[in-house]
C-alpha cells in the first residue's frame, strides 16, 4: 500500500553540518501487515517513519500511498492524510499535560468537526476497551507509563486510521508492559491495521506478532 | 456549516483547557485586564457625558460678556459703559451683571456671590447653592452670616436651596438682591462687574465683538462660542491627561500580555509541535489562539465596560473626585446623562480587543510554522 | 458527566452580554429624568447668565474658566501652570489664544 522510491532525506542541506539521513530506500509496505525497522542507533529509521507518516517530506524521492503520490502534496492535504490514514504513537508518549486521559484522546479529532456525542463515545469506547475507563478523568500526567503509553494508543485509534506508526514503543516499558503492548499490537493487525514500527528491542524484533523486519544502516536498507 | 461550528467549538474547548490548568495565572490576567478596561472606559464615559454636559448646559449662556481690562486685569465697568454699548448697532440686550467671590473663613471655601437679573431675592434674604448649603449645613429659613471684606456682619435669611440637581452649575452660588451686593461688597454705585450680551443675528456675533473692540478698547468680549470652546479642550485635555496617566498602566499590561504571549515556554512550543503531529493544521493551531485572545480580551471588554458604565453614571465616577475636586472644599454632587455611542463603544473595543489578541497571536504564528516532526524527536 | 469548556464559557458570555444589554436598557431608562434635570439646569444657566460649570471652585481662575484672566492663572507666563492640582491640569483656554496674540508675543519674545 505504501511505495517508497529512491528516498533520500537531508538535514540542515546545503550548509556545512549538511547530513544525509537517508541515501536511496526502495521499499513497498503491505497493507494490514507490522513491519519492524530495525538498526543501530542514527541509522534513519526514525526519519524514515517521519517521511513514510507524512510528517516531513523527503528531500528526492516519491511516496505513494494506494499508488498516489503524496510527495508532492501541499501542507493542508498532507496534513489530512496524516490526521485521516495514520496515527501515531511517539517513543516519549507525547500526550499534552494538565489534560484528561480523555481529551488526549479526543484531540486528533478535533479538526475534523464531528458531532461531540459520537466523539466521545469512541474515545470512551476505545479507553475502556485498553483498561483505561476507569482513569478517564484524570490528567494524563498522574498515569503510570504503561497506562500513558496506552492513552496515546487509543489517541492514535481515534480517528481510525489505517497505518499505525509507533517509534521505539517499548523503549520506556518495563518486560510486562513490553508484553502487554505486543498483545496490543496483535489485536490492531487482527482489526486489518497496517503497523509499522521500529525497535531496538529483541523481545519486539522476535516477537510472532512482527510480520516483517527491515534492517537499516547508514540510511540504507540491509536485508530484511 | 455545521462541522465548521463544531470545529471551532471544539478549538474553543481545547484552549479553555489549556487556560484551565493555570486557572489563578489566568484569571488574575483577565482581572488586570479587565480593570483596565474598566479604567479606560471610565475616563472615555466619563469625558464623553462631561463634554456633553457642558455644551448642553451652557447652550444658553450669555452670547458675549464684554469684560474691562486695566493694566491687563479684570477691573469695573465704570458708569456710562452700557449707554456706550447701546448705540452699537447689532446689540439686542445689554445688562450690566453683578457678581464676585467670598472666601468664607468658616468653611474654607470661595463662595460665588451673584444678583440675578430676574427675580433677585428681596433684600436681607439669599438664595443658596446645594452644595455650599450641605457644607455649612443651611436649610430654607435659616439665617447665615457673613462677615464683609470691609468687617462689618451681615446677617441674611435664606430663602431657598437651589435643587441638588443643579450642584453641577450653582455648587457655590449665593444669589443676593442688588442692594444686599453693594453693601456687602461697598460696590461703587452705577459701577458693574461685567457686561452680558445679546445679539440680533448669530452670524453678526464676531462683527459686534469687533465693534466693540473697537467702540471701547480697554474692553474685552468673550464670546459664548470661545467659552464653550474652552470647555471642550478642557475636556479633552483633562480626558488627555488621565489617559497619559492610564498609558503607564497600559503599557504595563502590554509588556504582561506580550511576556505571556511571545515568552513561548519550551512546553508550550512541544505542544504546538505535538497538535500539529496528531493532524491539527498551522491554521488550526492559529485559530486556537485567535480564540484565546478574542475570548479573554473580550470578557474583558464586557466587564470593564459594565463596570465602568456604573462607576461612571451610577457612582458620580467616585474615583476621579480626587482628581478633579483638588483642594475645592465645595465639590458638587452630579449626575450625568448616560452617553453610550456607537462609535465610542467600538473605539473602546477595537483598542482593548485588537492589541491583546494580535499580542497573543503574533509570537504563535512562528511557532506555528515548526515541523511537525518535531515531535517524533524527544 | 461534566459539561464542555466550551459550554460553561458560553453560560459565563452569556451573562456578561446580559450585563451588557442590561447597561443598554438602563442607559435607555436612565436619560430621559436625567436629561430633564439638565434642561433645568441649563434653564436656570440662561437665567441667572452664567458662563460655567462649578465644578473647580477653589480659586476665581479655575471656578470661572472662560472669564478669567488671560494672564492671572498664569501669572509669569501664558503658558506656565501655577495652580496645584487645577492648575496642573488646566491649559490656557487655547480658543482664546488667537484674540489675544499680540499679548502673548510681548511675553513670549526674550527682552
Ligand atoms: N533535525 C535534524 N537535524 C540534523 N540532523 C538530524 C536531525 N534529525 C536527525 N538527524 C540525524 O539524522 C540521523 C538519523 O537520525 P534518526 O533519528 O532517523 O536515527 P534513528 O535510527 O532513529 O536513531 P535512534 O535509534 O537513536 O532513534 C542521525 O545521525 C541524526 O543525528
Ligand atoms: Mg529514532
Amino acid at each position: 500500500m505504501i511505495q517508497l522510491t529512491d528516498i533520500h532525506k537531508a538535514f540542515n542541506q546545503g550548509q556545512h553540518n549538511e547530513y544525509w539521513a537517508l541515501s536511496g530506500i526502495d521499499l513497498e509496505l503491505e497493507a494490514r501487515r507490522v513491519t519492524a525497522f530495525q538498526g543501530p542507533s542514527g541509522s534513519g529509521k526514525t526519519s524514515l517513519l517521519t517521511i513514510v507518516g507524512c510528517l516531513a517530506r523527503p528531500t528526492r524521492g516519491r511516496v505513494r500511498l494506494h499508488g498516489e503520490d503524496i510527495s508532492g502534496l501541499p501542507e493542508r492535504f498532507l496534513t489530512e492524510i496524516r490526521r485521516r490514514t495514520f496515527g501515531f504513537v511517539f517513543q516519549q508518549f507525547n500526550l499534552i499535560r494538565g489534560l484528561s486521559a480523555l481529551d488526549n484522546v479526543m484531540l486528533p479529532a478535533y479538526p475534523e468537526g464531528k458531532p461531540h456525542a459520537e466523539l466521545l463515545q469512541r474515545a470512551e469506547v476505545l479507553l475502556a476497551r485498553l483498561q483505561l475507563g476507569h482513569r478517564r478523568h484524570a490528567r494524563v500526567e498522574w498515569l503510570s507509563g504503561g497506562e500513558q503509553q496506552r492513552v496515546a494508543i487509543a489517541r492514535a485509534l481515534i480517528n481510525d486510521p489505517e497505518v499505525i506508526i509507533a517509534d521505539e514503543p517499548t523503549a520506556n516499558l518495563d518486560t510486562t508492559l513490553s508484553k502487554q503492548f505486543l498483545a496490543i499490537l496483535e489485536e490492531l493487525s487482527g482489526e486489518g491495521r497496517t503497523v509499522l514500527l521500529t525497535s531496538h528491542d529483541p523481545l519486539v524484533i522476535k516477537s510472532s506478532a512482527v510480520h516483517r523486519v527491515v534492517g537499516l544502516r547508514d540510511g540504507r536498507l540491509c536485508g530484511d | 456549516m455545521r462541522p465548521w461550528i463544531e470545529k471551532q467549538r471544539y478549538l474553543i474547548d481545547y484552549t479553555l483547557a489549556a487556560l484551565a490548568r493555570r486557572k489563578a495565572r489566568n484569571l488574575g490576567l483577565l482581572a488586570v485586564y479587565a480593570l483596565l478596561v474598566f479604567m479606560l472606559a471610565s475616563v472615555s464615559l466619563f469625558g464623553q457625558a462631561l463634554r456633553q454636559e457642558a455644551a448642553a448646559v451652557l447652550a444658553d449662556s450669555p452670547e458675549v460678556i464684554l469684560q474691562r481690562l486695566v493694566a491687563g486685569r479684570h477691573d469695573l465697568i465704570p458708569p456710562g459703559y452700557l449707554e456706550k454699548i447701546g448705540r452699537i448697532r447689532g446689540v439686542q440686550h445689554q445688562q450690566g451683571r453683578l457678581w464676585g467671590y467670598y472666601y468664607d473663613p468658616v468653611s474654607k471655601a470661595n463662595y460665588t456671590l451673584l444678583v440675578p437679573a430676574a427675580e433677585a431675592p428681596a433684600p436681607g434674604h439669599l438664595r443658596l447653592g446645594a452644595t455650599l448649603a450641605r457644607e455649612r449645613g443651611l436649610q430654607a429659613g435659616q439665617p447665615l452670616s457673613l462677615r464683609s471684606y470691609g468687617g462689618k456682619l451681615f446677617t441674611f435669611t435664606v430663602d431657598e436651596v437651589l435643587p441638588a440637581s443643579s450642584e453641577l452649575i450653582s455648587a457655590d452660588l449665593v444669589l443676593l438682591g442688588e442692594a444686599d451686593f453693594r453693601a456687602f461688597f461697598d460696590y461703587p454705585a452705577g459701577h458693574y462687574t461685567d457686561i452680558a450680551l445679546s445679539v440680533a443675528n448669530p452670524q453678526e456675533v464676531r462683527n459686534v465683538a469687533a465693534k466693540l473692540s473697537a467702540a471701547l478698547p480697554d474692553a474685552r468680549p468673550i464670546l459664548r462660542e470661545e467659552m464653550r470652546r474652552t470647555y471642550a479642550s478642557l475636556l479633552d485635555w483633562r480626558e488627555g491627561i488621565a489617559l497619559a496617566l492610564l498609558a503607564a498602566a497600559l503599557l504595563a499590561f502590554a509588556i504582561l500580555a506580550w511576556e505571556k504571549a511571545s515568552g513561548l515556554s519550551a512546553d508550550e512550543r512541544r505542544e504546538i509541535g505535538i497538535l500539529k503531529a496528531i493532524g491539527w493544521e498551522t491554521g488550526d493551531v492559529l485559530r486556537m489562539k485567535l480564540w484565546e485572545g478574542l475570548l479573554i480580551s473580550f470578557s474583558a471588554f464586557l466587564l470593564g465596560l459594565v463596570g465602568a458604565y456604573v462607576h461612571v453614571f451610577h457612582f458620580g465616577a467616585r474615583l476621579f473626585e480626587p482628581v478633579l475636586k483638588g483642594w475645592a472644599v465645595l465639590y458638587p454632587r452630579f449626575t450625568l446623562v448616560p452617553q453610550l455611542d456607537g462609535l465610542q463603544l467600538f473605539t473602546l473595543f477595537f483598542f482593548t480587543v485588537v492589541p491583546y489578541t494580535a499580542a497573543v497571536l503574533v509570537p504563535i504564528w512562528r511557532a506555528a510554522i515548526i515541523d511537525p516532526d518535531a515531535a517524533m524527536r524527544g | 458527566m461534566t459539561r464542555r469548556p466550551s459550554a460553561r464559557f458560553g453560560a459565563f458570555l452569556a451573562v456578561l452580554l446580559l450585563l451588557f444589554l442590561s447597561m443598554l436598557a438602563d442607559a435607555r431608562r436612565l436619560a430621559p429624568p436625567r436629561q430633564q434635570e439638565q434642561a433645568a439646569r441649563a434653564a436656570l444657566v440662561q437665567q441667572l447668565g452664567l458662563s460655567d460649570l462649578a465644578l473647580f471652585t477653589e480659586a476665581r481662575y479655575t471656578r470661572h474658566l472662560s472669564l478669567a484672566d488671560l494672564h492671572s492663572p498664569f501669572q509669569d507666563h501664558p503658558l506656565a501652570l501655577d495652580h496645584f492640582p487645577s492648575g496642573s491640569v488646566v491649559p490656557p483656554p487655547p480658543a482664546r489664544l488667537p484674540h489675544y496674540a499680540p499679548l502673548d508675543r510681548e511675553t513670549t519674545l526674550p527682552d
